[in-house]
């Protein structure tokens, strides 16, 4: 039998209250399969890597468009919550989270060539960075204005707590953009309604030049869960098997049906706000200690230790993995840009729309109708 | 053939819509239990259901957010703004987040976004604004405000068809003062293009809304004077149909903009502007507005009265360019 909205028990009470926990690291990193612990590694490689292509050869060799935003330092939180994922379940990524479209099937080259502004990329040239969707593979991209995704978060969650298949959404933002007002509104509306929708903060420290002593009166985030009824937990975010393990107890209480949770991953920002923000601001000795804490160096230590993965596996791993990108940057840069009227095409769907057309090596569109496309079952 | 008020007309829609299309839902502050504060969707609960009328917080930011969610997963949510004055605490979610969207990277937001506006009812500057020209500026979205009953049903069954986000007016003075036969059943009217009131030759008077009536006011009061005005309901705003506006130019030669919002930024500019520019040579007169002056919607009777537009400022207007 199907319950209203807002029918449900109300857990925003003394129970809830006493179910805020704070995790400590080192507690819940065992049972994870060697496989999957290994597939950890290669994404937090795999984005590493990818990321400092971008940041640190391509943007200064001028061939990146716009501003460029890296997560270095806290591919954790991507990899550990990705990796929960199964077929139809959603995610709204941060920018920070460059490996969860990778863990969700995006194409690296889709991704070099979007931050290359061609023709031929999941925007087509129409936005920048990590502003790329796809339906199919279940990732809603985030607008600048942040905050705005934990709304249509709610409103992805209804619909799959509606079809009843145990499907969840996770939605990620950075500490700062808790601070937003329609990301309250966002986890009262889950909480009383008691919607699949797992929060995400990657707290690392600093929104742009801002310190989390500026932007709130309280020391670990968790505590606003039980406030929208739903649990709380702030975690180690540079401990992959960490996250892992919570964004897995969260999104199984998701398929239940027992509602939202709230998951703080605290974590590191060891770059700049962007690519031409030197930050100043961040004092040394607060990024040298974090260096020092870096999630990869910490999991490859991990397996080094259990003997599931060698120096020479490793090695391995990390060639395989710069010839991925040498691949992907090649096809990149052979995509041509958009032409300039193409900019006036695609602002309404219709029966004849755009996006349903083929971009062409020449990088003219081909169009071809909307057809009628199988409507999901309600 | 059944009678209906502007607002029967547009439950009626909602209802036939509702029942043809099972991804067609509802959200909105009081929509479920008491059926509205206007009572648009009264009944809809105990038809529908909860999963398909849903109350929701206080919370136009997360209702149109959880709209475009919920749109993406394929469904067709029609969210309600209690009165669209409350349109500004879900603007970020309206003009960022569902307006480009589909340009950006391809979804349909095949969302509607309804409520009440407008004046006339000593309802204050906050339930009674006419804010459209927020959204008429903003790329990808689609502005509509029908100004009969028999436009009020269609019209909604096409916003709730449309692949597209789409603004959908309901002026609050019509909703009970007008009533007309409205068609049992299905049918639709098409979004983007206009509609002649009613024909003349001497003056055109472009409007939409609640001032379609007083234009219409005006419009008998000034056969008697010998002057013929043709009357051109917009229907849409955005996008709006240019070659109607243009063609009553061309017939009549002089032209009245009328509308009940301000002035600056108004629908009057935009039009007056394209006028100009398409249909210079055919003016005989200079293109006149009349509009609300640029001042918040003041709540004392004598206030409002000075305020909005009258069918009185309208035959003024309209002598004064006839002689021209």
């Amino acid at each position: 039998m199907v319950r209203p909205f807002g029918a449900d028990k109300p857990s925003g009470s003394e129970s809830a209250m006493a179910k805020a926990k704070t995790i400590r690291s080192g507690t819940e990193r065992t049972g994870i399969p060697p496989a999957t612990l290994e597939r950890m590694l290669y994404f937090l490689k795999l984005t590493r890597e990818a990321e400092s292509r971008i940041e640190q050869v391509l943007y200064r060799q001028g061939k990146i468009v716009g501003g460029v935003y890296v997560g270095r330092g806290q591919e954790a939180i991507g990899v550990g919550s990705a990796l929960q994922l199964i077929e139809g379940d959603v995610v709204l990524p941060s920018h920070r989270d460059f490996s969860s479209f990778l863990i969700r099937g995006f194409s690296l080259a889709d991704i070099i060539a979007n931050w290359m502004a061609r023709a031929d990329t999941p925007t087509r040239g129409r936005d920048n960075t990590l502003h790329i969707g796809d339906l199919k593979l279940g990732v809603i991209p985030i607008i600048s204005p942040l905050g705005g995704t934990c709304p249509v978060a709610c409103g992805v969650g209804m619909v799959l707590k509606w079809r009843g298949q145990g499907n969840v959404v996770l939605v990620h933002l950075g500490e700062g953009t808790t601070s937003v007002g329609q990301v309250h509104e966002a986890m009262n509306m889950a909480g009383v309604m008691k919607l699949p929708v797992i929060f995400i903060v990657n707290n690392n420290g600093y929104a742009y030049s801002t310190p989390v002593e500026k932007q709130f009166p309280i020391k670990h985030l968790s505590a606003r869960g039980p406030a929208y009824g739903m649990p709380g937990k702030t975690i180690d975010g540079n401990d992959v098997m960490i996250v892992y393990r919570a964004v897995g107890e969260a999104v199984a209480r998701a398929r239940r049906g027992e509602g939202p949770s709230f998951v703080e991953c605290k974590t590191f920002r060891v770059t700049g706000h962007s690519a031409h923000d030197a930050a100043e601001y961040v004092p040394a000795r607060l990024l040298r200690a974090w260096v020092k804490k870096d999630p990869i160096q910490r999991l490859e230590k991990h397996l080094l230790s259990k003997g599931i993965m060698t120096r020479e596996s490793i090695g391995n791993l990390d060639r395989r993995i710069k010839s991925e990108i040498d691949a992907a940057v090649a096809d990149a840069e052979a995509r041509p840009l958009p032409q300039g009227e193409s900019a006036l095409q695609g602002v309404y769907c219709g029966p004849e729309c755009w996006w349903k057309g083929r971009i062409q090596e020449s990088g003219e569109l081909e169009v071809t109708s909307n057809k009628e496309e199988p409507k999901p079952t309600v | 053939m059944p009678v209906l008020t502007y607002l029967e007309a547009i439950r009626q829609g909602i209802w036939e819509e509702m029942e043809r299309d099972p991804s067609v839902f509802l959200l909105g502050e009081d929509i479920g239990i008491l059926g509205g504060a206007f009572k648009v969707t009264a009944g809809m609960l105990e038809k529908f259901g909860a999963e398909r009328v849903i109350d929701t917080p206080i919370s136009e930011s997360a209702i149109v957010g959880a709209a475009i969610g919920a749109a993406l997963m394929g469904m067709r949510p029609v969210a309600e703004m209690q009165f669209m004055d409350f349109i500004a605490c879900g603007f970020d979610q309206i003009v960022n987040m569902a307006a480009k969207m589909h340009y950006r990277w391809g979804p349909a937001v095949p969302i509607v976004i309804r409520g009440p506006s407008g004046a006339g009812v000593h309802g204050g500057p906050y339930h009674s604004q006419s804010n459209e020209m927020w959204f008429v500026h903003t790329p990808g979205l689609k502005v509509v405000m029908p100004a009969t009953a028999y436009d009020a049903k269609g019209l909604i069954k096409s916003a709730i068809r449309d692949d597209n986000p789409v603004i959908f007016y309901e002026h609050k003075f019509l909703y009970r003062r007008i009533k007309e036969e409205v068609p049992e059943g299905d049918y639709v009217v098409p979004l983007g293009k206009a509609a002649v009131r009613r024909e003349g030759n001497d003056v055109a008077i472009i409007t939409y809304g609640a001032m379609v009536w007083t234009a219409l006011e005006a419009a008998e009061q000034l056969e008697k004077d010998g002057i013929s005005l043709e009357v051109v309901d917009l229907r849409t705003l955005l996008p709006y149909d240019e070659e109607a506006v243009l063609g009553s130019v061309r017939k009549c030669n002089k032209v009245i903009l009328l509308h009940e919002d301000t002035r600056t930024g108004g629908m009057a500019g935009e039009l007056a502007a394209l006028i100009g520019e398409r249909a210079f040579e055919c003016l005989d007169g200079p293109i006149v507005r009349i509009t609300a002056p640029d001042t918040p919607v003041p709540f004392s009777p004598p206030l409002e009265e000075y305020y909005l537009p009258n069918a009185r400022k309208v035959i003024e207007a309209a002598r004064k360019l006839a002689k021209y």
